[in-house]
C-alpha cells in the first residue's frame, strides 16, 4: 500500500460518514463567519489602519497628479526618482514629472516598485494583489520602497469582499493572491518591531479618484 | 528534531536556572498576553468567532478525506501535485526526490514547525544541499544550531547580544549593537541566497480544499520571496490543515494572527495556488504540496481529536505559567507548551515524553485563551490516565493511588484512616509543626518543609462546629 492509501484507510477508519454531500453543500455556500462591524465608512476606516499598520496613505488625487505626488514623495524620501512598475502604469505622464520609469518584474537591486492593486480591505487597511502579466509580484517585493495605486473605489470592507469581487471579476484564483498590510517587519529579536525585514521598508499608499 | 521529551524534569530544571531565559520569558510574555487581549477588544465578538472557528475545524475533520481529496483535484488541475508522507522519513524521501529531479542545489526556507517536526533540514544537507532558513528567528537559531523554544518567536530565548556575537562570528562583518542594524545585516546577508535559490521551502498555515491553495502568513516577507523567486516551491503542512473555502480560511486568520501577536492581521498573507502560468512572469515552475500524517490521522475520532484545530497561534504557551518558568526547550521536542503536552506524546508515543502530561498546572488559562476552544486541561487529564493503564509511573505511585481510590470508595474506613494520619503527622511534627522529610514523597520536602496537620481531619472539626 502507498502512503497515500495508507492515510485515507486510516482516517476512513475513525470517520462516521465518507458521504461527500455535506461537503459540496458547504463549498457551494461560501459562508462567512461572524464579520467585525466596522465603525466609520470605508476609506475613512482604510486610512485609519493602513496608518496603524505603518502605511503612509496620500490622496485622493486624480491619476494626472499621480506622478509629480511620487516625484515629490521621492524627494522628501531621498530616493532616485527611478522607479520600476507594472506594465499598466507606462501610459502616465512620467516625463514631465521628471520620473523613470521601466515596466518590467523587479530585479534584487531595484529601490522603487510602483503597482495598482486589486482592491483594498477596509477592515485591516490591507491591500490584495494578484499576480499575473500585467502585475508582477516582484514589483511590490524586491523593492525597498512599494508604491501602490488604490481607487477608492476599489476599496471593500471584508477580506471576503475581495474573495467575491475576485470570483465576480476572475472566475479562478491566481497563482498567488498576496495581501499586503504595512512595510515588512520582524519582532524574532527581544520583540522588539523592527521596519524592514525581507520586503519593503515603506509603503505608501496613494488613493485616486476617477 | 531528537525527541528528548523523557528528560522534561532535567530540561525544565536547567531552565529554571538560566536568569537569561527567564528573564526573557517575562517581558515576552507580557507583550503577547497584553497585545492579544487588545487586538480582540477591538474585535468585539470574540466568543461567536471561536465557536465559528472551532466548527469549521470539526466540520472538516469529520471529513477530512472528502475535503484532502478535492484539495487534491483543485491542486492538479492548477498544474501543482500533491505528495504525501506517512511519516518525517517520507518526507525526506520526497524531497530528495524532488531535488534530484530538478537538479537543486540551494533552498531558502521559510519558517514551518512541520519541517522541524521531519528534520528537514538535516535530510537535504546530508545530501549535499545548501539550506538556508530565512526567518530572522529561524536563520539566528541555525547560526547557533540550536532548536526553536517558540512556536511562533522561535528566539524568545536569546538577547540581542547573543545575536550581536553570533552575527560577528559566521557573517565576519563588525560587530553591530541595535536591533534595527541587526536586521539590515541579515536581509543582506540573505537576499543573494533568495536570488540563487533553486527551491524555496515554506509550510503552509491552511491549505484550502475549494481552490487547491496553500496560505502562509508571515511578517518579514520571506514566506513571499521563498515561493516567489525560486524555480520549485514545496509546501510541506500536516493533513489537519485543510479548511473548505476562502471565506473560512478568512475567518481562521482573523483569529491565528491576534492570537498569535495581536496584529490585526500579518504583514503578508499570501494564496498560492499551482505553479506559475502561461502569461506570468515570475513565480515558481513547479509547485509541491507535501502532506504529513506523521501521527495525525491516529488520532481522528478518539479523546484527542480535538488537539488537531490547532491553528498553532502560540497562545496557549503565551499564557501558560508553567511553560513561561521552564522556556520551551524543556519540553524536548518541537511543539512547546499545553499543546506541546498534548501533540508530542500522540506523536513520539506516550512512553517517550511520560513527563509532559505534568508539564501544567491545570489552572485552565490555555483552554480559556484557545482561539478554536480547545479543551487543553481536559486533554492533559485524559494522557495522565492512559499513563496510568499503561503502568508509565513508578510503583510506588500507582500503589498509593490504588490505596488511596480503595479508601475513598469507602468513607467510614478513609474516615478513620485520615484521622489516624492526622495525628500520626501531627505528633511527627513536633514542636516547630514542620515535616522536614515524608517517606515516598520527597518531591514536597525536599526543597521546603511541609507544614504538618494539625491533629484534626476537616470531616471531625465539621462535625465539632455543627454539635455547637
Ligand atoms: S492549542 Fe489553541 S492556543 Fe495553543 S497553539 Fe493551538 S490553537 Fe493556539
Amino acid at each position: 500500500m502507498n502512503a497515500r492509501d495508507a492515510i485515507f484507510a486510516r482516517i476512513r477508519q475513525t470517520l462516521q460518514t465518507t458521504d461527500a454531500s455535506a461537503m459540496e453543500t458547504h463549498l457551494a455556500r461560501h459562508a462567512r463567519g461572524p464579520l467585525p462591524t466596522l465603525s466609520a465608512d470605508l476609506v475613512t476606516r482604510f486610512r485609519e489602519c493602513a496608518t496603524r499598520l505603518e502605511s503612509t496613505v496620500a490622496g485622493p488625487l486624480t491619476a494626472a497628479e499621480v506622478p509629480a505626488a511620487i516625484a515629490r514623495y521621492l524627494d522628501e524620501q531621498k530616493l532616485p526618482r527611478r522607479v520600476v512598475s507594472w506594465p499598466g502604469m507606462a501610459s502616465f505622464d512620467w516625463k514631465s514629472a521628471g520620473v523613470e520609469i521601466e515596466t518590467r518584474p523587479a530585479r534584487g537591486d531595484d529601490l522603487i516598485g510602483v503597482t495598482g492593486v486589486f482592491c483594498g480591505i477596509a477592515e485591516t487597511g490591507t491591500l490584495m494583489l494578484l499576480s499575473g502579466a500585467q502585475t508582477p509580484p516582484t514589483v511590490s517585493l524586491l523593492p525597498e520602497t512599494h508604491i501602490a495605486l488604490l481607487p477608492v473605489a476599489r476599496i471593500v470592507a471584508h477580506m471576503e469582499d475581495g474573495f467575491d469581487l475576485l470570483r465576480k471579476e476572475h472566475g479562478s484564483v491566481p497563482r498567488a493572491i498576496n495581501f499586503v498590510s504595512g512595510p515588512s517587519r520582524t519582532a524574532d529579536i527581544e520583540q522588539t518591531v523592527t521596519l524592514g525585514a525581507h520586503g519593503p521598508y515603506r509603503v505608501l499608499i496613494i488613493l485616486t479618484t476617477g | 528534531m531528537q525527541v528528548a521529551s523523557g528528560r522534561f524534569k532535567q530540561r525544565a530544571h536547567d531552565g529554571l536556572e538560566n536568569p537569561v531565559l527567564r528573564n526573557a520569558l517575562l517581558k515576552s510574555q507580557g507583550k503577547f498576553v497584553v497585545t492579544r487581549q487588545q487586538a480582540f477588544d477591538e474585535l468585539g465578538n470574540l466568543g461567536e468567532l471561536r465557536a465559528a472557528a472551532a466548527a469549521v475545524r470539526d466540520h472538516t475533520l469529520e471529513r477530512l478525506d472528502t475535503y484532502l481529496t478535492r484539495f487534491e483535484t483543485e491542486v492538479r488541475k492548477a498544474g501543482g501535485e500533491v505528495l504525501w508522507a506517512q511519516t518525517a522519513e517520507d518526507v525526506q524521501r520526497l524531497l530528495h526526490d524532488i531535488c534530484a529531479r530538478h537538479g537543486v542545489r540551494l533552498a531558502v526556507k521559510s519558517k514551518s514547525m512541520v519541517t522541524e517536526e521531519c528534520e528537514v533540514n538535516q535530510a537535504l544537507e546530508t545530501a549535499g544541499i545548501e539550506v538556508v532558513e530565512t526567518d530572522l528567528g529561524e536563520y539566528i537559531l541555525q547560526l547557533a544550531n540550536e532548536p526553536p523554544s517558540h512556536i511562533v518567536a522561535p528566539v524568545v530565548h536569546k538577547t540581542k547580544e547573543e545575536v550581536a556575537a553570533l552575527f560577528e562570528r559566521h557573517h565576519g562583518r563588525p560587530r553591530l549593537h541595535d536591533i534595527p542594524a541587526l536586521c539590515r545585516e541579515a536581509r543582506e546577508v540573505l537576499r543573494p541566497k533568495f536570488l540563487a535559490a533553486d527551491l524555496g521551502i515554506s509550510g503552509a498555515n491552511f491549505i484550502i480544499a475549494e481552490t487547491g491553495t496553500a496560505l502562509i502568513v508571515t511578517n518579514e516577507g520571506n514566506g513571499r520571496l521563498a515561493t516567489t523567486l525560486p524555480r520549485v516551491h514545496v509546501a510541506i503542512t500536516g493533513i489537519e490543515k485543510v479548511v473548505p473555502t476562502l471565506e473560512d480560511a478568512a475567518l481562521l486568520l482573523r483569529l491565528l494572527t491576534r492570537s498569535a501577536t495581536g496584529q490585526p492581521i500579518t504583514n503578508y498573507v499570501s494564496l498560492l495556488t499551482g505553479p506559475k502560468r502561461a502569461s506570468d512572469p515570475d513565480g515558481p515552475e513547479h509547485f509541491y504540496v507535501i502532506l504529513v500524517d506523521n501521527g495525525r490521522s491516529k488520532l481522528l475520532g478518539g479523546e484527542l481529536q480535538p488537539i488537531l484545530r490547532c491553528i498553532r497561534c502560540g497562545a496557549c504557551m503565551n499564557h501558560c505559567p508553567v511553560y513561561q518558568n521552564v522556556g520551551g526547550h524543556a519540553y524536548g521536542w518541537v511543539y512547546p507548551g499545553p499543546m506541546g503536552a498534548v501533540l508530542t506524546p500522540s506523536f513520539v508515543g506516550l512512553e517517550n515524553a511520560r513527563d509532559l502530561p505534568d508539564a501544567s498546572t491545570l489552572c485552565g488559562a490555555c483552554a480559556a485563551v484557545c482561539p478554536v476552544n480547545i479543551p487543553l486541561p481536559d486533554m492533559l487529564r485524559q494522557l495522565r490516565v492512559q499513563r496510568m493503564e499503561k503502568r508509565l509511573r513508578p510503583w510506588t505511585e500507582r500503589a498509593a493511588l490504588k490505596l488511596w481510590s480503595w479508601l475513598a470508595a469507602r468513607p467510614h474506613i478513609y474516615g478513620i484512616a485520615t484521622a489516624l494520619a492526622a495525628r500520626l503527622l501531627h505528633c511527627f511534627g513536633g514542636k516547630t509543626g514542620l515535616l522536614h522529610r515524608l517517606p515516598f514523597a520527597s518531591g514536597w520536602t525536599d526543597g521546603r518543609d511541609l507544614p504538618a496537620p494539625q491533629g484534626h481531619t476537616f470531616r471531625e472539626l465539621y462535625k465539632q462546629e455543627r454539635q455547637t
